[in-house]
């Protein structure tokens, strides 16, 4: 049996999760929520991180019911994301490693998202669409590499919403695109909003600036409302994704599609994401908010792969990075 | 029959021919249309998205397919012969490439077979004859759109025996003059080639030479693909 404790914090969540062989022993979650019309700030984040996350490991391991002795591989996040949150949790991480006396081991963020979302669907071999306030991406497994297909050419599909949020100061507790898809049930008119999508990839930044000129001037004078808003951009943005993962889908010849990352547990986008499915005799897959948003679970799990294929950090390679990109990680545990 | 373009026609006449594949935006079928082989391809309403923005978009790339097909023809740039098209079904009828293959299969088999002589050189040619061609369209102000390897035919030409490339699915290309349009259609098919076909980094930088070589106005779509790769990976990594 291998146990493997992953430490996640590259963005405003911080989590810490145990996985034993495919199965999630504990996995808590603690989420830095700043006032409508703010968005997190990574100083600010950081300190967040700071003052949590020995409660939140400590909640980990007796959750898990583990003592540090029967975990075998600290994994953590190297990257991608802000870096002062980055630096903070891979401090944790690298100190109770050598308190602990077990291997470090650096996870790419993107790849913890994949194969969570594998072991949670049992999926085999999808195409992957990653979504979340920092990336967007659609993926697929060949030759040892995850490739990206198609992504985001400025923005993420979740920084647009996010940034949408703030604009009509719709609040970020428990987060912004949650808010969004439930004023979003209430909306009836469709605003017609720019389209952006360029072969396998997408564009959000002409539609951001669009909606972010267009909505006070609309709500103003009672053109349409907030809801009807959230409704349009929900419309158009997830029509763009679910267009590229089909492209991707059709270019690839595969018949499975899993959605990762933040954005994922819309359940507007999965239902969507279904219709499209059902009308190419395809497989959708997807998970629920504990698997979908950032988690230390996820890390864990990619940790466990990496280590059981003979992986670890070396303490003087243990560092982070802002940018790491999904195709630079050699997948060395699949066939 | 289906010339007659009535809304029952066509749906009939679509039911006595092939599907030989549905794409990502559009049911492809093989058939003949007087006399001619014949592809159509038929847009069929999308029912994840909203009507409303169903109908405007594949309206939009109808008209936006058959217009940028025309305009890389009159130039001398091989694509389909459109025959006729139905704006009411949005179905296209196109010509038939027969016995053409796809760059992409070509390229996969190339790179597998060693009874090939010299394969690179071979693929060499080809990258280049892409970087030329995709110059010259792009000299028209026709943005593709959907550049891969998946949407550029190969045939063999009728008399000098040497083989053709014809690009193929129109249906997100549009008309612009603008650089900044050239450089993000060359940064997808840069992506597309490289996720593709991987470890052919080589091969499609002679593509992007010979596009360079090619035109007059290449030198600001090349800057501009610098400038829009730097946003993708700055963008794609913060997580």
């Amino acid at each position: 049996m291998t146990v493997v404790i992953g430490f996640e914090g590259s963005a405003n969540k911080i989590g810490v999760g145990i996985v034993r062989d495919g199965e999630v022993l504990s996995n808590p979650r603690r989420t830095y929520i700043t006032p409508p019309g703010q968005g997190f700030l990574p100083s600010e984040t950081a300190r967040h991180h700071r003052s949590v996350i020995l409660t939140v490991l400590k909640e980990a391991l007796e959750e898990a019911g583990l003592k540090p002795a029967d975990v075998d591989c600290v994994a953590y996040t190297k990257g991608p994301g802000m870096g002062a949150p980055l630096v903070t949790v891979a401090l944790v991480a690298r100190t109770v490693a050598q308190l602990w006396g077990k291997p470090l081991l650096g996870v790419n963020h993107c790849i913890g998202h994949i194969e969570m979302g594998r072991l949670i669907t049992q999926a085999n071999n999808p195409t992957v669409l990653y979504v979340s306030g920092g990336n967007t991406q659609v993926i697929a497994y060949s030759e040892r590499r995850y490739r990206i297909f198609g992504e985001t050419i400025d923005i993420a599909v979740g920084n647009c919403l996010d940034r949408f949020a703030r604009v009509i100061k719709i609040s970020n507790d428990p987060s912004p695109g949650y808010n969004i898809e439930q004023m979003a049930k209430k909306g009836t008119q469709y605003v017609e909003l720019p389209y952006t999508v360029k072969g396998m990839d997408v564009s959000f930044s002409g539609i951001l600036s669009y909606i972010e000129e267009a909505a006070g001037k609309m709500l103003k004078c009672n053109q349409c409302t907030a809801e009807d808003l959230c409704f349009s951009l929900q419309e158009i943005l997830f029509s763009m994704l679910v267009e590229i993962t089909e492209r991707a889908m059709a270019h690839c010849s595969s018949q499975e599609v899993l959605i990762v990352g933040g954005v994922g547990c819309n359940l507007r986008l999965q239902e969507m994401m279904g219709v499209m499915c059902k009308e190419r005799g395809a497989k959708l897959f997807a998970t629920d908010e504990s698997f979908c948003i950032d988690n230390g679970a996820m890390i864990a799990q990619a940790g466990w792969e990496m280590f059981r294929s003979g992986q670890t950090t070396e303490l003087s390679d243990s560092w982070i990075t802002q940018r790491y990109r999904t195709d630079e990680v050699e997948v060395t545990w699949r066939d | 029959m289906a010339v007659e373009g009535t809304s029952v026609a066509l749906p009939q006449f679509l039911k006595k021919i092939e599907l030989i594949k549905q794409g990502a935006e559009a049911r492809v079928y093989r058939g003949s249309f007087l006399g001619k082989p014949t592809i159509v391809k038929e847009r069929f309403p999308k029912l994840y998205r909203h009507p409303l923005l169903d109908e405007k978009l594949t309206h939009r790339r109808t008209v936006q397919e058959v217009r940028s097909i025309l305009r890389c023809r009159k130039a001398g740039i091989s694509a389909p012969v459109v025959y006729f098209v139905d704006y009411t079904s949005h179905c296209i009828f196109l010509e038939d490439i027969v016995g053409s293959i796809t760059v992409r299969d070509h390229i996969a088999s190339t790179q597998l077979s060693s009874a090939q002589k010299s394969p690179e050189e071979h693929l060499d040619q080809l990258a280049q004859k892409m970087g030329q061609i995709l110059a010259k369209m792009h000299d028209e102000d026709v943005v593709h759109g959907d550049l891969t390897t998946s949407n550029m035919l190969l045939k063999a030409g009728a008399e000098s025996g040497e083989t053709e490339l014809v690009l193929i699915d129109f249906g997100l290309s549009y008309i612009s003059a603008l650089p900044e349009d050239k450089g993000v259609d060359m940064y997808v098919l840069e992506k597309a080639f490289l996720s593709t076909h991987p470890n052919t980094e080589a091969l499609f930088e002679k593509l992007l030479k010979a596009y360079a070589a090619s035109s007059k106005k290449s030198h600001a779509v090349i800057k501009k693909l610098d400038e829009v790769r730097l946003r993708g990976r700055k963008r794609s990594m913060v997580g």
